[in-house]
């Protein structure tokens, strides 16, 4: 009954992750292959041609092929290995006034024509129970294009041995320097993807991801106390030069934490993982109350993610959610009335442009170029994240560029930008940020995360937590966990660091939809200072 | 073609397992069609069927492995589906933890399947969205629901001469409705195994009722609380409790089952003595395939009984490893109610919470099992045995062992969950009694509707 395979892996503590493997598995050399653009047109002009004599007024064609390589691994062990490749059609027509999909993995000239054929049969179907016509807003043609990942080293082309060689190490480092346990993992991701429509548009891009989270567990035998400590990597829109570690992307910040930016450490980090786990068994649970918050931007992203990005998606915002992921507090009257989201220091922007970011593409998957735009301007709502067939909803002439599909079987529809915190305009470093807090906490990384269905009420961890007193790092915390209510929180906010401290953390598998589709994100931040937030002690004792 | 018969599935397997020259070989293969249909404001979003099938072939050679999977079942795509997983193989590192195919077993086969959902097709569907949509249009509040249906087989194979082969169905139906202000929302979801017994005609009035009973919501101080839990409710809280019954992850001392100074707490009192919970892939409301993903066969056996920890899951090289008998991994778990309705629980309870659905639940805490997450689509107030108003949603940071410690009385248990992936991924089957619960803990609340 499954129609998508997972892949448990075990080990992170008593969560365990789940990793949607669509697709057939595959030998590594396949991985790195393409289908050439010339016969994808071949195929794409049938299927558009077969469409419109069938009397769709519009047709986008997708050609996708979708490679994924994960390599997993526990203490001085390679647990798996796995390559998939999944390639077929789908196919997206407009008749009737109505959309119609299908898809198909017969990648023949009549395979091809057979599934637009069938789309025109769906959307004729569907368009008995249509209540209003679908409106696109207006995308140009853009002839024969191609775009990229401006990536350095194919990871795809990095073998097997070097890849768990790599994680071996790290997970060899971490045990060296304390960890009782440490599993970690590589992920990589290559979509080859090509689409057309009537609009005149044949766009062929190649785009590469890649992740590589680890955790440490230490152990305190005699208490039985156990604390783990998730790696600092964030995953990112590059290729295997990330892993470089070069040592201008390395960032000492408050409390010796060291952070990354543009390429990573992987050993270094577990070591400190390794020595922070430990050092998490012996520190002083927290007091309960008020605190000014300093949230690092490997932490901040995912309180963006979901207090800002989820809410300003417009099909959410409109009702299409309601059944599953939700609906959002930031209705379009908000919008309308200039509501006052956060302070004055909070601009957020939406884009799938950011060099190494996970969202960013030349085109979506509706072949409308990407660009950058704000959704928050000094605190102000002032706009969603829409695509062709909602523009003209919020008033729009034209698509955000936000839709994508997961697979070539999925249909594309409205999924999240990456959405960024603009960085604070005035200079300000998180060592000058530190130095006006009386009582705060310092928090680095994202641990359990939990918001409602509007979005209003959220509760998050972290990885470590500093107390701050009087200007000053005085000991780590932990058991901490902090709620807001989402419009307080984001205007509580009273100070941004500058672009200098700018990092992109992110989401390598979001879900949304029924069924459920996932994406990849990613959400920029500078250190940011959040005043008076609620926060809870979430120790227990099981008796 | 996604659904193969006994006949067909056995011969494509006789001929990987011969094609294969490792030193032994394991094979699955698996097929299944499944319909949907979504539908949100009132309209039907979007509908479909996808069919797949799949051949998963595993080889060894000593202790390298090598998988591969291929959707295509002609001679030659299975010779290649069988060289490929021997070219991994052979690359492949040798995994020390690497255990050796299981010998030929003998299965009871389990009523998985039911023709009634096999039958579902497009109008059926249909139906139900418009059985969903008419009533909610002519009370003018807001339908947004899924349903989701599905008719599957499983066939397993291996080179010491294992087959098994077995067909499943499955039916998940959840719908939201809002009240048009957007004051009031309730929730109705149903999992079944035969549709003759689901009409979303009436299953649609509960989702109707709590629209509208609970519009213009009260806020309640947050505190402890003694609750009222839905099925649905509490079946989120347990699931990510029963993720901590890994007996290795217990052992490591990493799980609320470890034991101080190292083993784990197979045997000891850690819940209520009113708990009692087991796996019993042969039960009529919630049959299981009756092997587990080694292939080894699945017999009932209690969980959890009067409190005392009965089972924890070994997989086979851990118990090798520890000296443990070999057990099937469960794939369902039937938590044991009373015979009480939600309506007595109510009617028993001076002043409560009655919580229709948990939401967004994420553990904070894996030492105590401390999760946190907020109600949802259905909170009221109870006084006097009876409910009195809504209230506005809380978030909550309970640990279910702490829950299932502070239990003052047990529902009838029903089926809340087939663990097979409709509706959004893998999970065990799950049988779970509404629960009245004291001390609940509610930290903030929440202006979400």
């Amino acid at each position: 009954m499954d129609r998508r395979s997972f892949l448990t892996v075990t080990g992170l503590g008593t969560a365990s992750l789940m990793i949607p493997i669509s697709g057939r598995l595959i030998a590594a050399e396949q991985l790195l292959s393409t289908l050439d653009p010339a016969v994808k047109k071949v195929l794409a002009d049938g299927a558009m041609e077969a469409a419109t004599a069938a009397g769709a007024t519009y047709c986008d064609v997708r050609i996708g092929r979708y490679l994924r390589q994960f390599v997993i691994t526990r203490e001085d062990k390679v647990e798996n290995v796995v390559n998939t490749e999944s390639t077929g059609t789908g196919v997206r027509v407009i008749a009737n006034g109505t959309w119609g999909f299908a898809a198909t993995d017969d990648l023949t000239p009549s395979g091809v024509r057979k599934a637009a054929v069938q789309a025109v049969a769906v959307a004729k179907a569907n368009a008995i129970t249509q209540t209003a016509p679908v409106q696109l807003a207006p995308t140009p043609g853009v002839g024969e294009v191609s775009w990229a990942t401006p990536i350095k080293k194919n990871a795809m082309a990095v073998p097997i041995k070097e890849k768990a060689d790599l994680l071996l190490s790290a997970n060899a480092a971490a045990m060296a320097a304390g960890a009782n346990f440490v599993n970690s993992m590589m992920f990589v991701v290559n979509e080859q993807k090509y689409f057309a429509s009537t609009d005149g548009s044949y766009i062929d891009q190649d785009i590469h991801r890649l992740w590589v989270p680890f955790g440490v567990t230490a152990i305190d035998k005699a208490s039985g106390k156990f604390r783990s400590r998730a790696g600092l990597s964030s995953p990112v829109g590059m290729g295997y030069e990330y892993l470089d570690a070069r040592r201008e992307d390395r960032i000492e910040m408050p409390g010796g934490v060291i952070g990354y930016g543009n390429s990573y450490d992987l050993i270094e980090d577990a070591v400190a993982a390794a020595k922070q786990a430990q050092e998490k068994l012996k520190a002083t649970s927290v007091k309960p109350g008020k605190y000014d918050l300093m949230l690092d931007p490997d932490h901040l992203w995912l309180t963006i993610h979901e207090s800002v990005g989820h809410p300003t998606e417009l099909d959410r915002v409109l009702g299409y959610e309601a059944n599953f992921a939700g609906t959002s507090f930031a209705t379009l009257d908000k919008r309308d009335a200039g509501f006052r989201y956060g302070s004055k220091q909070v601009t957020i922007f939406a884009d799938k442009v950011q060099p190494g970011s996970l969202g960013a593409v030349g085109y979506d998957d509706e072949g409308v170029k990407t660009r950058r735009w704000d959704l928050i301007k000094d605190g102000i709502l002032v706009n969603y994240q829409a695509i062709r067939d909602q523009a003209h909803i919020i008033g729009e002439k034209a698509s955000h560029g936000c839709c994508y599909a997961d697979s070539w079987s999925s249909v594309q529809f409205q999924r999240m930008a990456n959405v960024s915190l603009a960085p604070g305009k005035q200079p300000l470093s998180p060592a000058d940020m530190l130095k006006d807090i009386e009582n705060g906490i310092f928090i680095v990384g994202n641990g359990s995360f939990s918001i409602d269905q509007q979005r209003y009420n959220a509760q998050f961890g972290g990885q470590l937590f500093y107390e701050i007193k009087n200007g000053k790092i005085t000991q780590m915390l932990e058991d901490v966990a902090y709620q807001m209510r989402t419009p307080e929180f984001w205007n509580s906010c009273v100070a941004v660091c500058d672009q200098s401290d700018y990092r992109l953390g992110g989401s390598f598998f979001d879900g949304k939809g029924q069924p459920s589709q996932v994406s990849a994100v990613s959400h920029g931040a500078s250190t940011a200072r959040f005043n008076g937030a609620n926060v809870i002690n979430t120790a227990r004792s099981l008796g | 073609m996604s659904m193969f018969t006994e006949a067909q599935a056995k011969t494509i397997l006789d001929k990987v397992i011969k094609l294969s020259v490792a030193d032994e070989c394991i094979a699955t293969l698996a097929g299944s069609t499944t319909g949907n249909v979504r539908f949100a404001l009132n309209n039907v979003s979007t509908s479909g069927v996808v069919s797949t099938t799949d051949l998963a072939v595993q080889v060894a050679f000593g202790k390298r492995v090598g998988t591969a999977t291929i959707n295509a079942f002609d001679d030659a795509s299975l010779e290649r589906v069988v060289r490929r997983a021997e070219e991994l193989a052979k690359l492949a590192p040798e995994n020390p933890e690497f255990m050796p195919a299981i010998d030929k077993q003998s299965y009871t086969a389990t009523p998985t399947f039911v023709q009634s959902t096999a039958d579902i097709d497009p109008v059926y569907r249909a139906k139900v969205a418009s059985d969903s949509i008419a009533p909610c249009k002519a009370e003018k509040l807001v339908a947004a629901g899924f349903l989701e249906d599905g008719q599957g087989f499983t066939a397993i194979a291996n080179s010491n001469g294992n087959f098994a082969y077995q067909q499943t169905t499955d039916l998940d139906y959840t719908c939201t409705v809002r009240t048009e202000d957007g004051t009031g929302s309730g929730w109705v979801a149903r999992n079944l195994a035969d549709a003759t017994q689901f009409d979303a005609s009436r299953e649609i009035r509960t989702a109707i009722a709590k629209a509208k009973g609970s519009a213009n919501a009260k806020a309640l101080e947050p505190g402890k609380y003694t609750v009222v839990l839905e099925p649905a409710a509490t079946a989120g809280l347990l699931l990510f409790m029963l993720f901590g019954f890994d007996a290795r992850q217990a052992d490591e001392g990493r799980s609320f089952l470890s034991k101080k100074g190292g083993g784990n707490r197979l045997g000891e009192q850690v819940f209520d003595a009113r708990i009692n919970a087991f796996a019993d892939p042969a039960h009529p409301d919630l049959a299981t395939l009756p092997w587990d993903q080694d292939g080894l066969p699945r017999h009932k056996h209690a969980i959890i009984e009067n409190g005392v920890v009965k089972h924890l899951n070994y997989s086979r090289y851990w118990s090798q490893k520890q000296g443990k008998p070999v057990i099937a991994q469960p794939g369902n778990v039937i938590m044991a109610g009373g015979d009480k309705s939600t309506e007595e629980l109510i009617a028993s309870t001076r002043r409560g919470i009655l919580v229709t659905r948990t939401w967004y639940i994420r553990m904070v805490d894996p030492q105590t099992v401390l999760l946190t997450g907020l109600t949802r689509d259905g909170t009221f107030y109870i006084e006097d045995g009876e409910v009195k108003h809504p209230i506005k949603n809380f978030r909550f940071n309970e640990s279910p062992v702490i829950m299932l410690n502070n239990v003052e009385e047990l529902g009838k248990a029903i089926r809340v969950s087939s663990g097979a992936g409709v509706g959004g991924g893998p999970g065990l089957a799950m049988m779970v009694p509404a629960m009245k619960v004291r001390d609940f803990t509610f930290t903030s609340l929440s202006d979400a509707v």
